[in-house]
Order: C-alpha cells, then structure tokens, then sequence
C-alpha cells in the first residue's frame, strides 16, 4: 500500500508502451487503424495521473516522496540501480505529459485522418508518451539517459512522419543529430559523477556531492555536461537550429514534443540536477538561458510561417525556464513548464486549426503552390474560427505576459528571480535586461502573429468562403488547454490574480537548497525574489503593454507601417528573418570542413588501406587457403578420411559373410564355440 | 556311481543327436523335433542328478517345468511354422529369408 503511487506510474508508464507494441504489430489489421487502442490507454493514462494529482492535492506534503529501485546489473563490485522516484514534480509532471498527449491524441484523430501512416504514427505517439514518462519517473541518470533517446528516437520517427517530402526527412535527421551533440555532453557529465561517486542514483548523488567526494571544476564540469544535454533537448543556442526545422512534423507533434513536454525535459533534467550545480555552473547555465531567451525572441519578429514563429517562441520560452534555473529559481521553471506547456500546446493546436483548414480551403480551389502556414496568406479568419481565435487569444495573453493569465504568473516568477540574482550580484545585470527584453519581443510578435492570422482584411480573399472551424476532436483540446491557460487554476485555493503566494503550487513544490557549498540557500533566494518581486511585475507589465501596443499599432491599426520600419531596421532585418545565418554559418564552417575531413579520411581509407593493406591482406589469405586446401584434399581427405572408410569397407565385406541369416549356421558356430572353449579348458 | 555314468551317456547321446537335427534338417518340424531332444537330454540330467546327486526333487520339479516350457514352445514355434507354410508354401526354413534381403 504505500508504494501506492509507484503502481499507479507503472501503469502510467507502460500502458502508452503496450498501445506502441500492439499499434506497431497490428495496427493495420485493426478497425479504424488501431486508433482507439492509442487514445484508450492514453486515456486511461490520463485518469491515473489525475488521480495522483488529485492524491498529491489532498496529501498536501511538500516532502512527499516514494521511491523503488532494483539492481540492474550485477557484476561484483560494480552494480547499477535502476529505479522510480514519484515526488511532487513527478506528479505534476506526468499530469501534464499525459494531458497533452491526451489532447493530441484526439486532435490527430481528424488532423491525421486518411493519412497514410496513420497507424503507425499512433504507434510512435504512444512510444513518446512512454519514453517522456520513463524520463519523468527516472530516479537515476541511466534509465533517464535510455528514456532520453528513446525520446530522441520517437522524435525523429515523428518528425519524419512524412518522409517523402525532402525537408522532414532532413529536418528528421537535423534533430537526431544536434540532440547527439548535446547528448555526448550528458554522458560526460554522467560518467564524471559516476566515477567519483559511484552510483547514478540521485539521492546518492546529492549525498556524495555533500560530502565533497566531488567537488570544484570536476564538479562544474559534470554539471555542465549534464546541461549540454539539456541544451540539446531543449534547444539552447547554440543547438537551438534544429527546433524550428522540427516543424515540418505534423502539428499535433509539434504542439505535444516540440512545444510541451519533450523540450521541456532539458528543463526537467536541469531542476532535477539543480542541487549539484555550481556556482559557475549555474551562471553558465543562466547566461545560456537568457540569451536564448532574447536570440530566439529577435528571430520570431520577421518569421512569416506561423510555425515557425511559435517555434521560435518556444526556443524563446525554453531559456526562460533554464535562466530561472541559473538564477536559483528553479520551482519557477518548473512553474514555467507547466503554464507554458499548457499554452504553447494550445497555440500550436491553434495553428494546427488554422493550417488544417487552409489545407483543406487550397485543396479546394487545386491552389498546390500557396503555402497554408504562411502568414500572408492569412488574414480575417476571426469570424470563421471564432473557437479557434478566443482560446488562441487566451494562450497569446498568457504567453505574453498579460496579468490574470498563467504565463504572467510564471513568467513573474522567473524575472523576479532573475533581478534579484542581478541585485545581489550587479555584474550580472545583463540576465534581467535579457530577460525583459525578451519579454518585451514575445508580446510583439505574439500579437503580430495574431493579427496577421485573424484580423484585417484576407489576403487571399478568394479563400475566404472555405475557411470553416476545425471539427469537434480538433477544438475540443483548444477549448481545454485555453481554458488551462487562465490563471485561475494556479493560484487556487486563493484568489489572488497577482501572486502565486500561498496558492496549491507554491506549497507543494518547495525550493530545497543546492548542496554544493557557495549557492545561496533555498530560504534566501525566495526572499530575494519576493522582495523583486513587486518591482519585476512592474516592469514585466511595462514591457508586455508596449510590446502589445507596438503590434496593435502596427499590424491592426496599421499606424506604424511595417515596411518603413523593416527598411530602417536594413540588416538586422534581413538578419533575423534568416535567423542570423545559424544554418549558412554551421554548414559553412562545421559540416563544410568536417565534410571535406571525411572525404579526405575516406580517400586514405580506400587509396591505401583498402587497396594495399586490406587487399593485400586478401591475396595473402587466398594463397594460403589454397595450400591448406590441397593438403586437406589430397592428404587429409583422400589418404587419412577416406583410408579409414575403405578399412572399415573391406573389414565389413569379410564379416558379412558370417552373417547368412541361416538358424543353422549360427548354431553350428556357437557348438564349434563351445567344443573349441572345451577344448582349451581341458589344457 | 555307475548307473549315473550310464544316464548321463545317454542324456549325452540323446543331446548331441538333438543337436545334429537342429543343425542339419531344414524342414521346420524336424528342427523342432531336435530341440525336443535336446529338452528332454537336459530332463534325463536333472533327474539323474536328482537321484544320484542326492538333490532330493528338486531335479524332478525342474524337470517337470522344462516339460511345461517345452509344450508352450511346441506350441509357439507349431504357430509360426504354420504361419510360414501360409505366406511362402513351405517349411523350409532355409527359404524363409526374407529379412536378410
């Protein structure tokens, strides 16, 4: 009974895993594909998580915790343990994995209908959902590394969903790739902790850490090799490039792995490394996520495919939740997470919507060369997706910063945080300017793309009269997720619209100190941020209204005429509508070089070693074969083999005639037998 | 101790004609006949023996046992031989060799 919540995340685990094998094997045989096999146990899924919550709401224990491990492996003195850790976070966590792969589950329902692949792309939703579990209940880091590729595996499947167009294909391999960079760095840095600690248990680990069995640069270097495979997974410049390309999945993807969960598991594997970080650790950690922050933020303004703009933002939104980690903050990050998981899904449903139906209205009109998710072909589509246009609403005030939705909350938090870090250490001032600024852009082009795409007049006007509201499976999730993205559920049980001060999160999800010695304490960087706190919901206010006000006057009221400004911004502009040349630069001064490396190597290889080495390696092996097989077909087989055959040969011709099968003769020998032995005996 | 001498001469002689028969008539009935007197050689012993060797009756019990087999043997080896006279026409056990092909 009291691993209680063990059993029930086991079944939360493997239920998506055992829909994976079944839609894999028979999907194709089943009725409708085998879909309401995945959306069952999602489903189901689902209820046990909510269950747990409801549980975790009702225990109110901020020191909850159960864990269950088993040795892996067993060599000696060198065993591994495995194991399941279900705290707070996890519960939260698993909530949110099973909520919005619930919710795309449904939408892809109608997104994916008639796809070819249609049962196999639930077969990879399902080995998703149990890999991002695997890395949630993970209480070690080699089970989360295993989970971690098998993330990284269900990512590219599904990113290549569509593998006949060149682009996902590339964009299937672009990802894989880049996460390898980054993954190389997490097991450095697994590796590192393991060799000074011995065990890859959390616990153990912090404890370890504690105790000083590691400590200073070795230890600053495990934690950021740990967090170079975060930065991968979460795509933090500089391995943001392959998120934006990610979009070539198909959407209800894009919103669960590439917006809400599995992006976020670089931030869930941050917090959950939080004590072991160093004080330079941790300001890598910031810098590196505030300047995302801002990079990405700069890119999304010029972005004109509306994926790619809600790409972009969620690169954006992901160095938001690290700079908290890097600024101590790091239960405001997993705050982050979770509104931000909630509204980005519903944006990138939103903009599934959208796309679905300009698909659907070019098709029509055989239109195959207009792009369905460019904004400019947009325009007016307010009052013909009324639903999808109020819950996209919803998420963009949220994501903007706007007071009564959830993003202000959380986004509060982390600014908070970050200007109290610059507060108590001025040098770093630049981590709240990244921060604001950022919050600043996130506004504009938020609203810019919002206008683009609902208001004005239509830019293909001949669409127009086919654009219609996505079906019920589709603006269902919307409905859902929109309505999460209201900051009434974070604040409960009180109600007080501009503080999570007090409310269930606050209370359950309790900051504990990092256990490496030099980090401030859990207690005096809560009060740091309580005190930033007033001023940081200032300025962050500030910021979200100018911004908005910036893309009201420019894309609704058309007061400040884009073009002027996009001519007197001259490069920049150009800059970041090509997302600064990331692309043109890696492939010129990375894959060119390391191209033309292996192309090189590759000549040595076959030139020489091949032709001389190995060849030559072949005609002596054949000359000597030829040897050895004369002698054993001359010598062995002729004289030795068959020499024994033939002996046998003759001595059987000779005994057969003793044989005849005559009773008579038998009895003949067995009397000459017995008068010879008697005759012996007489001697 | 003469007497002794005298049965087991006999039971020799008898023996060794059984012998003889088996080994050189090839009509069925006629082997069987020979194994009959080898039967009954080893009979004429066990009571010799049992008279002479003071055993008792012992020798007689055997003897009336050897008797019994000898009659279910006749019995067995009459069958097969008639099953061999119905498949091949002939009791010539020199013809009945069809295994060795």
């Amino acid at each position: 009974m009291e691993n209680i919540f063990i059993n029930y995340s086991l079944f939360i685990l493997f239920l998506p895993l055992a829909a994976f094998v079944i839609q894999i094997f028979f999907g194709k045989r089943l009725p409708r594909q085998g879909d309401w096999v995945s959306v069952g146990a999602i489903i189901i899924t689902l209820i046990l998580s909510i269950a747990m919550f409801v549980a975790m709401l009702l225990g109110d224990d901020p020191a909850f915790k159960q864990e269950a491990s088993f040795t892996w492996l067993d060599m000696g003195a060198f065993s591994i343990q495995l194991g399941f850790l279900v705290d707070n976070i996890t519960v939260i966590m698993l909530l949110v994995v099973s909520l919005i792969s619930t919710c795309t589950h449904i939408f892809s329902l109608k997104y994916l209908e008639g796809d070819i692949r249609y049962s196999r792309y639930f077969a990879y939703l399902g080995l998703f959902t149990f890999s991002m579990n695997g890395i949630v209940l993970s209480n070690n880091l080699i089970s989360m590394y295993m989970s971690w590729e098998l993330v990284g595996v269900s990512s590219y499947l599904l990113i290549g969903h569509w593998f006949e167009k060149d682009s996902a294909a590339n964009a299937a391999k672009k990802a894989f790739l880049t996460n390898r960079v980054g993954d190389i760095g997490f097991f450095i840095g697994i590796m590192l902790i393991y060799t000074a600690i011995g065990s890859f248990v959390f616990d153990d680990i912090f404890e370890g850490v504690s105790t000083g069995m590691i400590s200073g640069t070795t230890l600053t270097l495990a934690g950021v090799g740990l967090f170079f495979g975060a930065m991968g997974k979460s795509s933090q410049f500089p391995l943001h490039i392959w998120l934006p390309d990610a979009m070539e999945g198909p959407t209800p993807v894009s919103a669960l792995m590439h917006a809400a969960t599995m992006v976020a598991a670089g931030v869930y594997l941050t917090i959950r490394i939080f004590p072991l970080l160093t004080p330079d650790a941790l300001l890598i950690v910031a810098y590196v996520g505030g300047f995302t922050a801002l990079f990405a933020s700069t890119i999304a303004i010029t972005q004109n495919d509306i994926k790619k703009v809600l790409a972009y933002s969620t690169v954006s939104q992901l160095g938001y939740m690290i700079l908290a980690v890097g600024t101590g903050v790091y239960t405001a990050a997993f705050f982050h997470l979770l509104t931000h998981a909630m509204f980005k899904a519903n944006l990138f449903y939103g903009s599934g919507s959208v796309i679905h139906s300009m698909h659907h209205a070019l098709h029509k009109k055989h239109d195959h060369e207009s792009d369905p998710q460019d904004m400019r072909n947009m325009g007016g589509f307010r009052d013909k997706m009324p639903i999808t246009y109020w819950s996209m609403l919803i998420s963009t005030l949220a994501i903007a910063g706007v007071p009564l939705f959830s993003g202000f909350l959380s986004k509060d938090a982390i600014l908070a945080g970050s200007l109290s870090f610059a507060q108590q250490h001025p040098q770093h001032f630049l981590l709240p300017v990244f921060g604001f600024g950022a919050a600043a852009i996130t506004a504009f082009y938020m609203f810019r793309m919002m206008f683009m795409t609902f208001h004005g007049k239509p830019q293909m006007p001949e669409l127009i009269d086919d654009i219609h509201e996505s079906p019920k499976e589709m603006t269902g999730p919307l409905v859902l997720l929109g309505t999460l993205s209201v900051s009434i559920w974070y604040i409960l049980p009180h109600f007080n619209p501009i503080s999570t001060h007090g409310s269930w999160f606050t209370s359950l999800v309790q900051p504990v100190t990092a256990v490496v010695p030099g980090n401030l304490s859990a207690h005096s960087i809560e009060e740091g941020a309580h005190h930033a706190h007033n001023l940081a919901m200032g300025i962050s206010i500030g910021v979200a209204a100018l911004g908005i006000g910036l893309a009201v006057l420019m894309y609704l009221k058309k007061v400040l005429s884009a073009e002027t400004w996009r001519n007197r911004a001259g490069f920049m502009y150009d800059w970041s509508l090509n997302k600064y040349y990331f692309d043109e630069n890696y492939d010129k001064y990375l894959y060119q070089p390391t191209l033309r490396l292996a192309n090189k190597i590759a000549w040595i290889d076959w030139e020489l070693y091949d032709k001389y080495f190995i060849n030559g390696f072949g005609h002596v092996t054949n000359w000597a074969s030829r040897v050895a097989g004369k002698f054993d077909y001359d010598i062995i087989d002729q004289i030795l083999v068959d020499g024994l055959g033939r002996i046998v040969d003759n001595i059987g011709n000779i005994i057969k005639k003793f044989q005849t099968g005559k009773l008579q003769n038998y009895l003949l020998y067995v009397t000459a037998g017995v008068i010879i032995l008697m005759i012996i005996q007489s001697f | 101790m003469q007497e002794l001498n005298t049965y087991l001469f006999v039971a020799a002689i008898l023996f060794s004609l059984g012998v003889f028969g088996v080994m050189t008539r090839r009509n069925g009935i006629a082997i069987l006949m020979g194994v009959e007197l080898i039967l009954n050689a080893a009979n004429i012993n066990f009571v010799a023996f049992s008279r002479f060797g003071g055993m008792n009756i012992d020798g007689h019990i055997f003897a009336l046992f050897v008797i019994v087999l000898a009659a279910a043997e006749a019995a067995v080896a009459l069958a097969i031989i008639i099953n061999i006279y119905n498949n091949m026409n002939t009791i010539n056990v020199d013809e009945a060799s069809a295994l060795k092909e």
